[in-house]
């Protein structure tokens, strides 16, 4: 069992990083640390795709000295897709930003829990 | 006639330019762009409806990379139908809900509302028609991003949290989604659905990979489920719904949910095997949440005064219905489902335009005590709400009464499971029917206090039109059920 996690240690470690950007997504009441811990979840996921994608004495996919094999080079495809991933991670990281600006102007506060008991007292 | 094979992509592609045209248009021209987006999209989808109906499914190659490379669309009867069904609804859910979108909304910001409005409609049509399981994840995202727009457009508080919250759960379901793609591509090697169904259905037979495999399903229904908000995932739901400018609120509980639901669906048949699921087990999870939650939607529904918040919870019973279709694990059971997403679609947006017209004219309270009387200020809302209402109850005629019969004969073929259906369907529609009568009687009786002249009909022409034609769809759903039902079995059949 412990030689698999060995063998597949950034499997391993992108996993176990899911799991705590997760968890700080969905448990941490601090905005900011929300944030943090969506990209930590993303760049999990990157990682275990830059990992599936790597083979180990192939080069990466541009032309070099002229060899035309396809077996010298790796695949392209999970960095394209990690590089889409970021895209979208992005995007989606600046509008949770400027949620967060737009609230804290409002509430001064960064706490989703008093956000949400204020908004509840401003609703009666 | 093969041009109408393109008319999936024109579609997508229209309704993203328009999108972006609109960014550099003044609101109300924004607005006739978008509503003749609309108008366009329905027709197109007409048009890929009569020809899968007549030339079955086809696949539309993007770019000139073949299959295991390439991008590529799908469209088949199931798909259309679903495309012409969104444009429809979305076109009755703007129109009704014009007059607060022009009053919710900043003057300069309007065209930004339907920018959003063109992006999510782009989106979901991509998701509907789309074959590449990375391509449904950007565009998940995309949905996601404009839906949260649409959630926070009325610049107040209010908005801004329920749009942050909206926004935590929804990215925890797309990272979700976004794992268990890249589990699934690292144990196929495959992106495209149907070279990845096949991969799937090799490994399910050599037994390879089987935990790996489980992951992946579970990882992938968990994740949309929290997208749509299934039982235990809602608690975004009623203030999403509850505070969102009327449009909005139809739109999203109505299509943008759905959504996700249908790119779930596809997702089970086309790549990880309808039959391998059924023996994963995973359906007998969603079977057991969707009923969960038509029980617990229901009651929740019961204890909310504020009656926008109340129909924002009767969609969290209805998502279970329709996850408890799905969850069956038949096939009857899933066209079940798959009617109650258009049914839920109608009604919603039905409902939630026609509360608009109910407490524009009770001095804009929407708790259900200041609705008296309403119904005979506002006798066109008042109409469309009473068949809204008797519709989600499962009044014959109605398209409520089709999908309850559809679930509950679904639920004789598969034994396993009939006790709980069918007790389920009653109880919740017991309850949907106290907490929806109620309203209903209360709009209707006398009124404490005179309302004068100042609310006595703000609503326009184009809410009345908009409630006539839901009313309309509502019957078409209700009384021409079967050649929808044959054509969504026909659709799925062609999805395997």
């Amino acid at each position: 069992m412990l030689s698999h996690l060995a063998a597949n240690m950034e499997e391993t470690v992108s996993m176990i990083l899911f799991g705590i950007g997760f968890t700080t997504l969905l448990l941490h009441k601090n905005l900011i640390k929300k944030i943090i811990g969506m990209n930590i979840m993303d760049t999990a996921v990157y990682l275990f795709l830059a990992a599936k994608g790597y083979i180990h004495g192939r080069m990466v996919p541009i032309l070099t000295d002229g060899i035309t094999d396809a077996s010298a080079y790796t695949n392209p495809i999970p960095d394209g897709l990690v590089l889409t991933g970021i895209v979208v991670s992005v995007s989606v990281t600046a509008l949770m930003l400027s949620l967060t600006i737009r609230l804290y102007r409002r509430y001064g506060s960064l706490d989703l829990d008093e956000i949400v008991m204020e908004w509840r007292k401003e609703e009666r | 006639m093969d041009f109408i094979r393109n008319f999936p992509f024109f579609s997508i592609i229209l309704a993203m330019f328009c999108g972006i045209l609109s960014s550099v248009l003044k609101g109300k021209q924004a607005r006739n762009l978008c509503l003749f987006m609309v108008t366009t999209v329905m027709l197109l989808s007409g048009a890929v409806l009569w020809y899968t109906t007549k030339a079955g499914s086809f696949i539309y190659m993007m770019g000139h990379f073949p299959a295991p490379w390439g991008n590529e669309i799908r469209a088949g009867v199931l798909e259309a139908l679903t495309a012409v069904f969104f444009a429809v609804i979305l076109f009755l859910s703007l129109l009704g809900g014009m007059k607060h979108i022009f009053f919710d909304v900043e003057e300069t910001k309007t065209n930004l509302f339907f920018i959003l409005v063109d992006l999510l409609m782009s989106s979901l049509l991509a998701l509907i028609y789309t074959n590449d399981l990375f391509t449904a994840y950007v565009f998940v995202e995309i949905n996601t991003i404009a839906a949260c727009g649409l959630i926070m457009i009325k610049q107040d508080g209010h908005g801004i949290v329920a749009a942050i919250r909206y926004m935590v759960m929804s990215l925890l379901g797309s990272g979700m989604f976004l794992i268990s793609l890249s589990m699934l591509y690292d144990i196929t090697g495959q992106l495209l659905m149907e070279p990845a169904g096949e991969a799937v259905a090799s490994l399910v037979s050599s037994g390879q990979y089987r935990v790996p495999l489980l992951v992946v399903i579970a990882l992938m229904s968990v994740g949309l489920a929290i997208k749509s908000g299934l039982y235990p995932f809602h608690s975004w739901i009623p203030e999403t719904y509850g505070y969102a400018t009327p449009a909005a609120s139809a739109i999203l509980s109505s299509l943008v949910s759905k959504g996700y639901i249908f790119l779930l669906i596809k997702i089970f048949y086309r790549v990880l095997g309808y039959q391998a699921m059924v023996q994963t087990g995973i359906t007998n999870v969603l079977f057991g949440f969707g009923l969960i939650g038509m029980i617990m939607g229901s009651v929740k529904a019961i204890q909310e005064t504020d009656t926008r918040k109340m129909i924002a919870y009767s969609s969290v019973a209805q998502i279970g219905y329709i996850y408890m279709g799905i969850g069956l694990g038949t096939r009857a059971g899933m066209v079940a489902a798959v009617f109650h997403i258009f049914t839920h679609a109608a009604t919603k947006s039905l409902l939630f335009i026609s509360a608009v017209g109910l407490y524009e004219v009770s001095g804009g309270k929407s708790d259900y005590l200041s609705l008296r009387g309403s119904g005979y200020r506002n006798r066109t809302a008042g109409l469309a709400f009473a068949v809204g209402s008797l519709s989600m109850v499962g009044f014959p005629m109605l398209a409520g009464f089709i999908s309850k019969l559809l679930f509950a004969t679904a639920a004789v073929q598969s034994p396993a499971k009939m006790f709980f259906t069918i007790l389920g369907l009653a109880l919740s529609t017991t309850l949907n029917a106290i907490y929806f009568l109620r309203l209903v009687i209360s709009i209707y009786s006398p009124a404490e206090r005179e309302y004068g002249e100042e609310v006595s009909f703000l609503a326009s022409r184009k809410l009345k039109a908009a409630s006539f034609l839901f009313i309309v769809v509502n019957l078409v759903l209700g009384l021409f059920s079967q050649p929808i039902v044959d054509a969504i079995g026909v659709g799925l059949n062609q999805f395997i």
